[in-house]
């Protein structure tokens, strides 16, 4: 072959030789449960090589971009007037929009909304969907886990980052809220840690970013720690009535309290005296 | 009989002699009270008084109605070592580490979300029944005045907890009063003590709050029921039910019972919904501060005509002679409120003075039997619940997945046209029911039995109405119209010959004029036939 120093012909005969499908079959199975091995019991490892933008993860990347988001995003995600250009959004978006279910999006709405993940995008296809994405033009690139662990965050710290910066859209508790033309402001209720860190990174959708310079990683991670420890947090009062406030409150004290007594005067109401004739 | 031991006859005696309180009781304990439920509606704010008076007290034995900066160190981990007033973690504490506060807290809440809308239906009651009037006019007003006033009490509770949704409630309430052209910075500064927010505002809503404003609601509860009680009960139409009698359960034992089993009603759903129903979570809400706003900010309900007032209307305003006019502020504060409680207040002395009636009324109307009264009212809760509605448009917005500005739109519309149709809608619903009344009457009631005639026609046989069902329906009064200048065949009235005169008398005219007039004699031919009458079917 033209530059490698080694000739065709030697290629050619040891591709020949009787053990090459065994070695062969031996290398793919290597490779497969050796990078198994790498990827999956330990995310930062996968996180790590995606950052570094494996070779083989971004040839597998591209393919998978060709066929689930090329015909939107083009094939080359230099953007058509479907979709905008994929180049610098960097792997933390990929990782977002996909893992999130959001993209590919079903119908064209005002915005993407979250949804079941198709059966393609597994945590492998996403992995290697970020790394071709990141080999493209670089950008944010996926939090490692300890950036995202809640349990590192000061939660009360994170509580006042979270209401002044999140909650005027996305609500005290993270139940979320409308914005205008028909878009609104996701609930956080289901985002996992790395995606409420991608989100923030990469200002999606209608959201601004907010970059290491405005909120530092540190911040964000305290950010995070309040957001999953209200989330999950049992409402002390009884039922937290959706979480959103005096709307919900204000229908059960007219439907269930108003309602329950009417029902009262009218039982107490129909049990008259009888009448001596 | 056995004479009463001497210790009860001794003291009773005693008193007896001292206060006259046997004679007092003899009159009053006889009483009679109506049965109707709708009666008791009122009691649900009596009652929701009564228990906010003793969750209040509770609540006060903790809570520090200051604004001086200290760090929470309770025991909610999230807020932990955060800044915030005395105020708000006071009532931090009292949610969390005050055994059996955060019941009493929500209690509390509820009791007050209870006490207006207990107010709100058991006013309605009396505005469709026409219970308001003469001779009680004047409780009525008192009614109104409670009403207004329970606005702020609940503006002023559910601002001391010092939260952030209590703090944008305040610098609405703060816009508004910068809004009144001219003196609005000096009220602005008075109100809080210098600029917003100031160190002030919190200890002044507390002395509103916890002294005068109930103060002023118990003497005027206080007011309401002697003058009910002196001025009797109304009662809705019926057989033996003139307007100089009640029929009803005298006070003692009957109804003392059945108001006692109330109150135990009412508290027991408040205790229902503090204790299953989380109500102001202020945890989440975190400390206020000026600088942040959540989505999803909504007042308490009742103040929810307001907000959506706000929310709909455009961004008006000008400069005059240095000043700026924030019409976008000023008006969405002070027209709907004024629409809804001056109307409220006046409308008992409107209506006298378009029907001329100035007979007293202890039997109440029906509501179909009033249609314009009715239909007036039905376009007052559209124009209420319709600004009411656009006070939560962000929150409809975001569940329904309806556009921010379409809900804004539609509103724009619908706080209009909503009221025009209710009125209309109403007015033909109430011509409707008089209708199958008079049918009733005159026709009797489907029995049910098919009867072949032996000329094999079918006929189903109708019955005459249930006495009482009749006595009811028949209770319907004729409403006065006033005489005069509508035909123009005679000179009119001296009253009526002016503009507004004439308006009067043809207001007159459509809102006393009755559409479905009973056919008395019809109704006597068919008693006469009596049980075996006989009606064609169609």
């Amino acid at each position: 072959m033209i530059g490698t120093g080694i000739s065709v012909k030697s290629t050619t005969a040891r591709r020949r030789h009787p053990l090459a499908r065994v070695a062969v079959v031996a290398l793919a199975l290597g490779l497969l449960g050796g990078g198994y091995a790498l990827a999956a019991p330990n995310g930062s490892t996968a996180d790590a090589a995606i950052a570094s933008g494996k070779a083989d993860d971004t040839a597998q990347g591209k393919s998978l971009f060709v066929a689930h988001c090329a015909s939107c995003h083009g094939m080359n995600a230099e953007g058509t007037d479907k979709a905008p250009t994929l180049i610098g959004v960097g792997a933390a978006a990929v990782d977002f929009q996909v893992s999130s279910g959001r993209m590919p999006m079903g119908d064209a709405g005002p915005q993407a909304l979250r949804k079941p993940r198709p059966e393609w995008a597994t945590d492998e296809a996403i992995s290697q969907l970020a790394a071709y994405v990141q080999s493209l033009g670089g950008g944010p690139t996926i939090p490692t886990a300890d950036q995202v662990d809640p349990a590192q965050g000061d939660p009360a710290k994170g509580g006042e980052l979270f209401r002044a910066n999140c909650i005027q859209c996305h609500n005290f508790t993270g139940s979320g809220g409308a914005l205008t033309y028909g878009k609104h402001a996701p609930t956080l209720n289901p985002a996992t840690p790395t995606e409420i860190y991608e989100a923030m990174i990469t200002g999606p959708q209608a959201m601004p970013v907010f970059n290491d310079t405005t909120i530092s990683p540190e911040q964000k991670r305290d950010m995070i720690a309040y957001i999953t420890h209200v989330r999950k947090q049992v409402d002390p009062g009884g039922s937290g009535l959706m979480r959103i406030g005096p709307v919900t409150e204000g229908l059960v004290a007219w439907i269930a309290g108003i309602g329950l007594l009417s029902l009262a005067a009218i039982w107490i109401t129909a049990k008259r005296r009888r009448v001596k004739a | 009989m056995n004479a009463p031991p001497k210790a009860i006859a001794g003291t009773s005696t005693f008193l007896d002699e001292r206060l006259g309180a046997g004679s007092f009781l003899k009159r009053n304990l006889r009483k009679i009270f109506p049965d109707h439920w709708s009666f008791l509606l009122g009691e649900i704010a009596l009652y929701s008084f009564i228990i906010l008076l003793l969750t209040g007290t509770f609540l006060t034995f903790w809570f520090k109605p200051g604004m001086g900066h200290t760090t929470y160190l309770g025991s909610y981990a999230p807020l932990y070592g955060v800044q915030m007033s005395e105020a708000y973690a006071s009532t931090l504490h009292i949610t969390f580490d005050v055994r059996g506060g955060l019941l009493i807290r929500q209690m509390h809440h509820w009791a007050a979300l209870l006490f207006v809308a207990g107010m709100m239906v058991h006013m309605l009651r009396v505005f469709f029944t026409g219970a308001y009037r003469k001779p009680r006019e004047l409780n009525w007003l008192i009614g109104v005045l409670l009403l207004s006033l329970a606005l702020v009490e609940g503006l002023t509770g559910y601002s001391l907890p010092d939260d952030l949704l209590s703090g944008a409630g305040l610098r609405i309430t703060q816009g508004v009063a910068l809004s009144i052209p001219i003196v609005g910075t000096y009220i602005s500064f008075f109100l809080f003590g210098g600029e917003y927010p100031g160190h002030d505002v919190i200890s002044r809503f507390y002395s509103l709050h916890i002294l005068l404003i109930p103060g002023i609601l118990l003497a005027l509860i206080s007011a309401h029921m002697i003058l009910m009680w002196v001025q009797k009960h109304t009662q809705m139409p019926g057989k033996g039910r003139t307007e100089s009698n009640v029929v009803g359960a005298p006070f003692y034992p009957a109804f003392m019972a059945k108001a006692g089993a109330f109150f135990l009603f009412t508290f027991g759903v408040i205790a229902l919904l503090g204790t299953f129903a989380q109500i102001n979570p202020v945890w989440l809400y975190g400390p206020y501060t000026p600088a942040d706003i959540s989505a999803g900010s909504q007042p308490d309900f009742y103040m929810g005509f307001l907000e959506g007032s706000l929310r709909l209307m455009p961004a008006w305003e000008f400069n005059l002679f240095g000043y700026t006019f924030a019409m976008s502020v000023l008006i969405p504060a002070l027209v709907p409120l004024g629409i809804v409680m001056t109307g409220l207040a006046l409308y008992p002395f409107l209506e006298q003075w378009v029907t001329g009636d100035r007979r007293e009324h202890h039997v109440c109307d029906r509501p179909r039997n009033n249609p314009h009264r009715t239909a007036i009212g039905m376009a007052g809760i559209t124009f209420y619940g319709v600004l009411w509605l656009l006070g939560a448009n962000d929150e409809i917005s975001s569940t329904f997945h309806i556009s921010l500005y379409t809900t804004t739109i539609l509103g724009r519309i619908a706080i209009f046209v909503g009221p025009a149709i209710a009125y209309f809608v109403a007015y033909r619903i109430c011509i409707g029911l008089q209708r199958k009344d008079a049918e009733v009457l005159s026709h009797g009631v489907e029995s049910g039995v098919i009867k072949r005639m032996p000329n094999g026609q079918y006929i189903e046989v109708h019955t005459p109405p249930a006495e009482d069902i009749a006595a009811h329906i028949r209770g319907k009064k004729e409403i006065p119209i006033i005489e005069g200048g509508v035909d123009g065949e005679e000179v009119p009235p001296k009253g009526l010959r002016s503009g507004v005169g004439r308006l009067r008398a043809k207001m007159s005219k459509a809102y006393g004029t009755d559409h479905v007039p009973f056919h008395e004699e019809e109704v006597e031919e068919h008693a006469a036939v009596g049980a075996g009458e006989h009606k064609q079917l169609h």
